[in-house]
C-alpha cells in the first residue's frame, strides 16, 4: 500500500518509472483494463464465451447487452467474485487479477457498483462512506485508527456530491431506491479507484436523479475510468463515448452510439428476442 | 461530545454507562459478600452460600453468551459450538486443581492411578503451574478456535452449515474426552478438588473470592466488548454480517474480521469455564454435549442479540428459570427450552431488550 501510495501522483496513475512494481498498478500504455479470451462456464454453459476487449485510462465505456449477455459475469471475474475457466484478466500492464483476491483487487484500485444496490443498510449515510474510505483496512488500524480531519472532510465532500449530507446520520436501510444508488456510488469515490465499473446504476431511478447521475458520471470520466453496464438507453446515449455490445459471452459490436445502433447483428439480436 | 471544562466527575454522571459499571462493580464487590459474610444467618437480608453459587454461575454464563453475541449478534455467526471453548478452558483449569489435589498426596489423580499410569502424558506439562494455566484457559481454546476458523472461513462456509459444523465439533470432542484413554478422568471428568493456590476451596471466603473474581471479568469483558463494537472494527463486523460481499469489495478481508472476533469469543469462552470449574466443583464432558451449546444461543436470543446487555439478561433469566424448573419439574425442561427459543424467534427477534426498548417507546 505504502509503496503504492509513494509511485502515484494525485490522481492515482502511476507517473514516470517503467519498473515492474508488484501490486502497483502500471497504465503507461494507455490501458487500465485488459480482457483476453476470458471463458467462464457454469455446469457447461459459456456466460462469457472468449470475451476480449480492453478499457482506455480515463475512459468512459457503456456495456449494451441483451438480458443474460454475461454483463454481470464479466464484472465478477474482473472484481475476483467468479474465477475464470481460461484467458487472461489484467489491470494495468501488470496486476493479474486472476491471481488476487477480492480485497486485493479492490485495494489495488478498482470498485464495483452491484446490480442490486448493495449498502450497509444497518450503518449511517455516513457510516457507510467512512467503512469504503480509501485507508488501512486492517484489523490493527480498524481497532484503534480515528478519522482524520481531512478524511471527515472527504466524506462531506461526498456526501454533497450524491445530495445526502441532510441524511448523513440516517440509517441506509431507510432511503429509497435511488438514494441507495448514488450512496454506493458515493461509496466507490471514497474507494478512490482508478476503474470504476457500474452494474445498472440507474435502475429503479426517476428520470429526475438519472439525469443527475449522467452528469455525475460525465464529471466523473477523464479522473476515473469507468465502465457502465445499462439497459437504459436514453442515458447510455447521454454518457457514451465508445459502446461494447455483448451476446452470449462475447463482443458483437463496438464503436460510437450512432454505429452500433446501425449495426444489423446489434438491430437482430435487440430484436429477435 | 462533552465540552472540555466539564468537571471529570460531572462527565462521569453524565454518561450512564459508567455509572452502571460503577454501580455494577460496588455491587458484586461490596455488597454481595457482606450480605453473604457478614450479615448474620437469620437475617432477611443474608445470602445463602447457594444463592452465592447460583449467581457465580451466572455471572460465567453471562461471559459466554457476550461472546456468543460477538460472534452471532454482531458479526452474523451463529455457532452451536461455544460450549466447547468454555469446557476448554474449564478442563485448563480443572487440571491445576487435580494436579494440587493429588500432589497433596503426592500421587497421580485417581482415574490415572486406574488406568495403570505411572506418571503424568506429557500433555499435562506444565499443569502444575498457575501462571501457564491461566495462559492455557485462554490458549488451548484460542487455538482450537483460530484453527477450526481458519479452515472454516477460508473455505467461506457460512450459515446453517456453520452451525452444523460447530454442533459436530463439539460433539467429537465430547466423546473424544469421553474415553478414559484420553487422560481427562473420562465420564467423570474432574472433581474433589481441594486447594487453588495452597487455600482450600471449599469455604466460603474462597468461593466469594471467586464470585468478584468473576464479577470483575464480566465487567471487563463488557467494557472491551463495548470498545469494539463501537470502533471501526465492529462496524466492519456488522458490515460482514449484513452484507458480506460489499465489504470484500470496499478492500477489507473478512476472513481476517472474522477469525479475529471468532478466536477472542472463545478466548473469553475459556475465562468463563475457568473461573466456573472451581465455583461448581467438577468438569466433564456433558459441558460440551451439543444440548449446552444450544443452550447458549439460546441466552443470547432470549437477552437479545446485537446489543451487549441483552445477552446477560438471556443468561441469567434462563438460568434461574433452569435451576428453579429442574427442582419442581425436571423432565420438562428441555421442552420449555425449545418452546422458549421458537416463542423468541417468532415473535421477539431482538429478544428482551427489543421489548424493553418497544414497551418504552410506546409509553413516551
Ligand atoms: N452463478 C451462476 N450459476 C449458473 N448460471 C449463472 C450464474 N451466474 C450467471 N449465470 C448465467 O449466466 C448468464 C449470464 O448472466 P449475467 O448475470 O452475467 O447476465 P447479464 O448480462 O448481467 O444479464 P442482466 O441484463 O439480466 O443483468 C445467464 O444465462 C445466467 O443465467
Ligand atoms: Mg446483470
Amino acid at each position: 500500500m505504502n509503496g503504492q501510495e509513494n509511485m502515484t501522483t494525485d490522481d492515482g496513475y502511476v507517473s514516470g518509472s517503467h519498473l515492474l512494481q508488484p501490486g502497483v498498478l502500471d497504465t503507461s500504455h494507455g490501458v487500465v483494463l485488459y480482457l483476453d479470451d476470458v471463458t467462464v462456464s457454469f455446469d457447461g454453459f459459456r456466460a462469457l464465451n472468449k470475451l476480449s476487449f480492453s478499457v482506455d485510462v480515463g475512459e468512459l465505456r457503456c456495456i449494451i447487452g441483451p438480458n443474460g449477455a454475461g454483463k454481470t459475469t464479466m464484472m465478477d471475474s474482473i472484481t475476483g467474485k467468479t474465477r475464470p475457466d481460461s484467458g487472461s484478466l489484467f489491470f494495468g500492464q501488470t496486476l493479474d487479477l486472476t491471481r488476487m483476491s477480492e480485497a486485493e483487487i479492490a485495494q489495488a484500485g478498482i470498485g464495483r457498483k452491484f446490480q442490486k444496490p448493495t449498502v450497509f443498510e444497518q450503518h449511517t449515510v455516513f457510516e457507510n462512506l467512512e467503512l469504503a474510505l480509501k485507508c488501512d483496512k486492517r484489523i490493527w488500524h480498524s481497532l484503534f485508527g480515528k478519522l482524520t480531519g481531512q478524511q471527515r472532510d472527504a466524506i462531506d465532500e461526498i456526501m454533497n456530491t450524491i445530495v445526502l449530507q441532510e441524511l448523513a446520520n440516517s440509517r441506509a436501510g431507510l432511503l429509497s431506491h435511488g438514494q441507495k444508488q448514488w450512496l454506493e456510488i458515493g461509496m466507490l469515490l471514497a474507494q478512490q479507484p482508478q476503474l470504476l465499473l457500474l452494474d445498472e446504476p440507474v435502475a429503479g431511478m426517476t428520470d429526475h436523479e438519472t439525469e443527475r447521475t449522467a452528469e455525475l458520471l460525465n464529471t466523473l470520466a477523464g479522473k476515473h475510468s469507468i465502465v457502465v453496464v445499462e439497459h437504459d438507453m436514453d442515458f447510455v446515449a447521454s454518457i457514451a463515448r465508445k459502446v461494447t455490445v455483448l451476446h452470449e459471452g462475447s463482443v458483437l459490436a463496438e464503436g460510437d452510439m450512432a454505429t452500433v445502433q446501425s449495426n444489423e447483428q446489434v438491430i437482430e439480436v435487440y430484436l429477435g428476442r | 461530545m462533552h465540552s472540555n471544562y466539564q468537571p471529570f466527575l460531572l462527565r462521569l454522571l453524565g454518561n450512564s454507562r459508567w455509572v452502571g459499571y460503577a454501580v455494577a462493580l460496588t455491587v458484586i464487590c461490596i455488597l454481595i459478600p457482606v450480605l453473604n459474610l457478614a450479615v448474620p444467618e437469620d437475617s432477611a437480608l443474608h445470602l445463602s452460600d447457594y444463592t452465592v453459587s447460583l449467581l457465580g454461575k451466572i455471572l460465567c454464563y453471562a461471559m459466554v453468551a457476550l461472546a456468543m453475541d460477538l460472534v452471532w449478534g454482531y458479526t452474523g455467526i451463529l455457532s452451536l459450538g461455544h460450549g466447547i471453548f468454555f469446557a476448554l478452558g474449564g478442563y485448563a483449569f480443572g487440571m491445576y486443581l487435580m494436579r494440587e489435589a493429588a500432589d497433596a498426596g503426592s500421587q497421580l489423580p485417581n482415574f490415572m492411578v486406574f488406568l495403570d499410569w505411572h506418571e503424568y502424558p506429557w500433555y499435562w506439562a506444565g499443569s502444575d503451574s498457575f501462571i501457564f494455566t491461566l495462559l492455557l484457559v485462554v490458549l488451548a481454546p484460542g487455538l482450537l478456535a483460530f484453527i477450526f476458523g481458519w479452515f472454516a472461513f477460508r473455505s467461506r462456509i457460512k450459515g446453517v452449515y456453520f452451525s452444523i459444523i460447530t454442533q459436530a465439533l463439539t460433539y467429537a470432542f465430547m466423546l473424544l474426552f469421553f474415553r478414559n484413554e484420553t487422560g481427562f478422568g473420562g465420564n467423570n471428568g474432574f472433581t474433589d478438588f481441594k486447594t487453588i493456590l495452597g487455600i482450600p476451596i471449599a469455604t466460603a471466603e474462597t468461593r466469594i473470592v471467586l464470585f468478584a473474581l468473576s464479577g470483575l471479568a464480566l465487567l471487563a469483558m463488557l467494557w472491551m466488548s463495548h470498545r469494539i463494537v463501537e470502533s471501526k472494527f465492529g462496524r466492519v463486523l456488522t458490515a460482514i454480517r449484513d452484507a458480506e460481499s460489499r465489504v470484500m469489495f470496499s478492500g477489507y478481508n473478512p476472513l481476517h474480521y472474522k477469525l479475529a472476533i471468532w478466536t477472542l469469543s472463545a478466548m473469553m469462552c475459556g475465562v468463563a469455564g475457568a473461573l466456573y470449574v472451581p465455583q461448581v466443583g467438577i468438569i466433564n464432558p456433558s459441558e460440551m454435549s451439543p444440548a449446552n451449546s444450544i443452550e447458549i444461543a439460546i441466552w443470547t436470543a432470549v437477552g437479545g442479540r446485537g446489543t451487549l446487555i441483552g445477552p446477560l439478561i438471556g443468561a441469567g433469566a434462563v438460568t434461574a428459570l433452569k435451576s428453579w424448573f429442574t427442582a419442581s419439574f425436571p423432565e420438562y425442561w428441555l421442552y420449555f427450552l425449545g418452546g422458549l427459543f421458537i416463542v423468541v424467534t417468532l415473535y421477539m427477534p431482538q429478544g428482551v431488550m427489543g421489548l424493553g426498548k418497544k414497551l418504552l417507546g410506546k409509553k413516551s
